[in-house]
């Protein structure tokens, strides 16, 4: 009895251990990259490299969910916004919505599915077929070499990657709003720049995704380097990189909305 | 011990947490020999490789590589090490995003300034060097099993280095690749005058190129020998093992505590 009683909590506490030793080795793992980070500033090739793999072969998805996005915030807006008679505020409505929220919390989430696996299973499976070792043994330090370009990758892409999905979304609004239903042009657009400010939405919606893109970056590249070295294994670090992020881009955003809005 | 010893292992015990790999270990490999580290699959040889690359640290006893202790150095000293060490992965280890050309000439771009020109130059050689010059704009998932090795062979000797470590570097490879890999290393080994280290488990080919081989098994050594001392071994441990024989002092049944007639239920029967 005492022993069905005790199992859960035992559970429980074995959890949170591992959880807060999980916390501490990708703390440790932060300070190691930003340690090794010299040779990735020096040699900026190598992050311009990394950044066609993260934030070039994302484009494709970014600007077509934008669109999809800012397409439907004119439809739901525009319903939403007639019944009170003030249709022409969709544009200041489809622009704040996406600059403060949407565009970085979407884009970081489509750059942790899209981006951030990729990343992990390239360095499991580097792992997995000794690559990485191969590095060590020839006197050159993976974390250097492998994990910071691609983490500075992620981190300057993220931003850029934010800032074309709003351009996308507030284009797609403009379609529907505008071309579809017929709003005037003129107050979509006067609307959204009386109302958005830049220091408030903006720069705070582009310092939010340069959060999500750290935090997407790291939990990528850490899941891939400590993945089990199997096909197993990086399969399970791939997924766990796509479900942590979520989670984490969605804890974070509501602290970073608290502090900034 | 010869005091020209390049590598050395005195009394050296490894584990992974509870589960005991190499215990009290001594050896000595002299400077320029060519040795092969052979045993059965899970018999702590590829550990002992790592030892002397310092990728893992003993828990007792000392590993000495040209006069320095492994265990003690730091990162740096280690890399430093290591830059005079070429490691010949057991599937070669190729860098899967950068061509032939690029993973041969990835050691001289990250431990020399030369200019581009001598670095394509010296790749080309390195190429030349392993029969597989042409290559060089091929991507690691277009080239068959025992290139691949070979141009693992050229990365690793790209920087001439004076101790070459090989990891089983004969598995998975079919006849004649492995024929000229046997080859290819021991004419590369006598070209550079390096001290070699190989593990593996392939007996003929071995025998063939290597100075003098040590047998491990159950993490600790059970035989050495020359190649002729050891083709006429009278250790019934080591006749086994050069001949593959199924039968002898090591089992090929793993050590079950029930009958084979008690688990699938005949057990009354037999009784």
């Amino acid at each position: 009895m005492l022993e069905t009683l005790l199992s859960p909590l035992r559970k429980l506490g074995h959890w949170v251990i591992e959880a807060i030793w999980r916390l501490g080795m990708i703390s440790r793992f932060f300070v190691a990259i930003l340690m090794n980070s010299g040779q990735s500033l020096l040699r900026f090739h190598l992050v311009i490299r990394e950044m066609y793999f993260s934030g070039v072969l994302s484009l494709i998805i970014i600007v077509v969910s934008g669109l999809f996005v800012g397409m439907v915030l004119g439809l739901q807006g525009y319903t939403t916004l007639v019944r009170f008679g003030s249709a022409d505020a969709l544009g200041a409505l489809v622009a704040l919505s996406l600059l403060r929220e949407l565009g970085p919390v979407l884009a970081a989430l489509l750059f942790a599915s899209r981006a951030g696996s990729a990343m992990t299973a390239e360095i499991g499976l580097m792992k997995a077929t000794e690559q990485l070792d191969a590095m060590s043994v020839m006197a050159v330090n993976p974390v250097a070499r492998v994990v910071a370009p691609r983490f500075w990758a992620g981190v300057l892409s993220m931003p850029i990657l934010a800032a074309l999905f709003n351009v996308m979304g507030i284009i797609g609004g403009y379609a529907v709003g505008v071309l579809m239903i017929g709003l005037d042009s003129g107050s979509y657009w006067s609307q959204m720049q009386a109302n958005v400010d830049l220091h408030v939405d903006v720069v705070n919606g582009l310092i939010k995704s340069l959060f999500f893109g750290m935090a997407v970056t790291l939990i990528a590249v850490y899941e891939g380097f400590d993945a089990t070295p199997t096909a197993a294994g990086v399969s399970a670090a791939t997924t766990r990189t796509v479900v942590t992020s979520a989670l984490v881009i969605l804890a974070l955003d509501f602290v970073l909305t608290a502090f900034m809005f | 011990m010869s005091t020209d010893s390049f590598i050395e292992f005195r009394n050296v015990s490894f584990a992974y947490g509870e589960r005991s790999i190499l215990k009290n270990i001594n050896l000595s490999i002299p400077r320029g020999r060519f040795v092969a580290i052979m045993g059965g699959s899970g018999s702590g040889k590829t550990t002992l490789l790592r030892l002397i690359s310092g990728q893992v640290s003993p828990q007792q006893g000392e590993v000495i590589v040209d006069g320095k202790h492994v265990e003690k150095m730091s990162s740096r000293e280690l890399f430093e090490l290591r830059r005079r060490m070429g490691m010949l992965f057991q599937f070669g280890a190729l860098f899967t995003d950068l061509s032939v050309f690029d993973n041969v000439a990835f050691p001289i771009r990250e431990h020399t300034h030369l200019p581009d020109s001598m670095v394509h130059d010296l790749v080309l050689m390195k190429l030349a060097a392993v029969g597989l010059r042409g290559t060089e704009r091929l991507m690691p998932a277009e080239l068959s099993g025992g290139m691949s090795r070979r141009i693992a062979l050229a990365r690793a000797i790209a920087l001439d280095p004076a101790l070459m470590l090989y990891d089983e570097p004969f598995t998975g490879l079919d006849p004649i690749s492995l024929g000229a890999i046997a080859h290819l290393i021991k004419k590369l080994s006598d070209a550079l005058g390096t001290t070699s280290v190989m593990v593996t488990h392939d007996v003929q080919h071995s025998l063939n190129i290597v100075d003098y081989v040590y047998f491990v098994a159950n993490g600790e050594i059970v035989a050495e020998g020359t190649p002729d001392e050891v083709r006429a071994s009278a250790s019934p441990w080591v006749h086994q093992f050069v001949y593959g024989e199924a039968d002898g002092p090591v089992h090929l049944a793993y050590p079950a505590t029930t009958s084979l007639a008690d688990d699938i239920g005949l057990g009354d029967l037999h009784a």
